[in-house]
């Protein structure tokens, strides 16, 4: 009569096929050595995609800034290399440490009130942060960005290489441990939470969820990974410019979301890698092109509306 | 205060502006009590609920909850203290299947809500309570089901279960009975009669059959106020009920 239990536990198994995908993507940059640099890309985006994810899929929270948090974890890393250590694992700490408390502060901005307050503050945030970045030009190097990054080792002896074989290995990696951490997170009490006050906070709060605590909670662990991926960002091309708070790239990375799904951890690895690859397809053939679905994607996401919108699966219902 | 009082409220006022909707109410409940609570619409019966379980702040007076000052403490710490109410419209985890709505609850209230690292149902007593909530309240065949997709009679029971898994001392039942099919009603008066005995209940109702065989005790709310209090044998034998509340037929009473 264990039947529930094991029902419960069975729906957090991982599945054959997540083996498969993973060990693949291990060995793309072995496979596809010319290629390696794009890999990296595209793992930083996936990155921080799945941390957006965590807050707008799971938890029901828009934003238009998420890269608020991936900027400053890109900045940290590049400045914490350039003047403290170079050690990228010690300098991702930092990035992940820093956009943390960034995170932390903006949940109490982010709690209160509606969904169009939340698109607000978390959009002005990022651009108070970008012009913060071009100010400060004595540190962030302005527009100009800021160069002259040179990373260590990896763990002292896997020196960045020119190809990015190291980086895109480096970058998989860390991506893959914060995946398995979010696939305990989502499937245990806390993440169901999240979805309980997602889909319904008064309630969440009448079965004694203490919904601010959990808003406030998972918004810094998305900002400490988007930072992360930021800090990967900057470390593996040595180099943090301004448009790392741009709003394009909070942007495009809620169409990702929209593209891979919402509200499960592959969501924004698949957005990453469809979205990633139709830019450099369709922009290669011709780049006006590509503003005009991306304008497209953008008005269809202001029609669809948000309850609709991170339930892509509810797309093909009558509302 | 007597000691088997599980919740009281003395004095409580809740003002809108202008309007008054909670005027000077006190009411003592007792432990295993089946309290209505009834009146015409509009007397402040759901605004009530709200103050109680801390959805809205008092103007004045103030509620205790087994000894304890409740009157300004987060709705979420009154459930913690077994305070827990089930809403006149259903109020779900549209997303989450009934099992998976079920375990998160039982997890919360059992002090796990919070764990990230090991999964829903780790813990055996989960998966037990689990199962014999869906047996109480006829959902084991649709627990796999996303809540979104169950019939309305499930919802509603889903809406009581969810309240149950919180092991409440006392349970406020907003009208559970509203809106739900005759073929289904029966199944939903069971569960409601079969609540356990030591269990607090007030419940809403505009049903006076379920109100009269129910309900050992009855509060009359009338224009935000109490109007009396007894049982239902004596109100029904009180003009100005009948006169506010039962209407002119006798047909209930």
């Amino acid at each position: 009569m264990n039947s529930v239990s094991h029902r419960l536990r069975s729906s957090s198994q991982p599945r054959w096929w997540e083996f498969g995908v993973w060990a693949l993507l291990l060995v793309l940059p072995y496979v596809m050595p010319s290629h390696a640099l794009l890999i990296s890309e595209i793992t930083i985006i996936a990155l921080f995609a799945m941390s957006l994810d965590l807050i707008l899929g799971y938890s029901g929270i828009v934003s238009l800034g998420h890269a608020a948090f991936f900027g400053m974890g890109a900045y940290s890393a590049a400045l914490f290399a350039k003047h403290i250590h170079p050690d990228p694992l010690w300098g991702l700490a930092v990035a992940t440490m820093v956009s943390a408390v960034l995170g932390l502060v903006c949940s109490l901005g982010v709690l209160r009130g509606s969904d169009l307050t939340r698109l607000m503050v978390t959009l002005g945030v990022a651009l108070i942060l970008q012009e913060l970045a071009n100010k400060l030009d004595f540190m962030t190097g302005g527009a100009d960005g800021l160069q002259g990054v040179v990373m260590g080792p990896v763990l002292g002896r896997f020196e960045f290489d020119l190809m990015g074989q190291t980086a895109a290995w480096y970058a998989l990696l860390i991506t893959l441990l914060v995946f398995l951490l979010l696939r305990r997170v989502v499937h245990a009490p806390f993440g169901y939470s999240l979805q309980a006050i997602r889909d319904n906070p008064l309630r969440a709060r009448a079965i004694g969820i203490p919904v601010h605590a959990r808003l406030m909670s998972v918004y810094t662990l998305a900002a400490a990974l988007a930072g992360m991926a930021g800090g990967l960002q900057a470390q593996t091309t040595g180099f943090a410019s301004l448009d790392v708070f741009g709003f394009d790239r909070s942007a495009d990375v809620l169409l990702m979301l929209v593209i891979g799904g919402t509200g499960w951890l592959w969501g924004g690895i698949i957005g990453a890698v469809v979205f990633k690859s139709l830019h450099s397809v369709i922009s290669a053939w011709t780049p006006q092109y590509w503003t005009f679905w991306l304008g497209l994607f953008l008005v269809l996401l202001m029609l669809v509306g948000r309850e609709r919108l991170i339930r892509p699966w509810t797309w093909g219902r009558r509302a | 205060m007597s000691a088997d009082i599980v919740l009281s409220c003395e004095g409580l006022v809740k003002r809108f502006g202008g309007i008054t909707a909670t005027d000077h109410v006190s009411l003592q409940l007792a432990r295993g009590a089946r309290h209505a609570l009834i009146g015409p619409n509009g007397a402040g019966k759901t605004t009530l609920i709200n103050l109680l379980t801390g959805v809205l702040e008092p103007t004045a007076g103030r509620i205790h909850l087994l000894g304890e000052d409740i009157s300004h403490m987060a709705p979420h710490q009154r459930v913690r203290r077994g305070l827990v109410r089930t809403f006149q419209i259903n109020q779900l985890f549209e997303g989450l299947t009934p099992l998976q709505t079920l375990a998160m609850t039982v997890s919360q209230h059992l002090g796990q809500g919070a764990a990230w690292w090991h999964a829903l149902g780790h813990d055996a007593r989960i998966g037990q309570r689990c199962e014999a909530l869906l047996a109480q309240f006829h959902l084991t065949e649709v627990m796999d089901q996303p809540t979104a997709h169950l019939a309305y009679g499930k919802r509603r029971l889903l809406e009581m279960a969810i309240a149950l898994a919180c092991e409440p001392s006392v349970l406020l039942l907003d009208e559970p009975v509203a809106g739900v099919p005759a073929g289904e009603r029966d199944e939903l008066l069971r569960t409601v009669a079969a609540l356990p005995a030591d269990v607090t209940v007030v419940l809403i109702e505009h049903d006076m059959d379920l109100v009269f065989s129910f309900a050992n005790r009855m509060t009359v709310l009338v224009n935000g106020a109490v109007l009396t209090e007894g049982t239902p044998s004596e109100m029904a034998a009180d003009p100005r009920v009948r006169e506010v509340y039962l209407g002119h037929g006798d047909q209930h009473v």
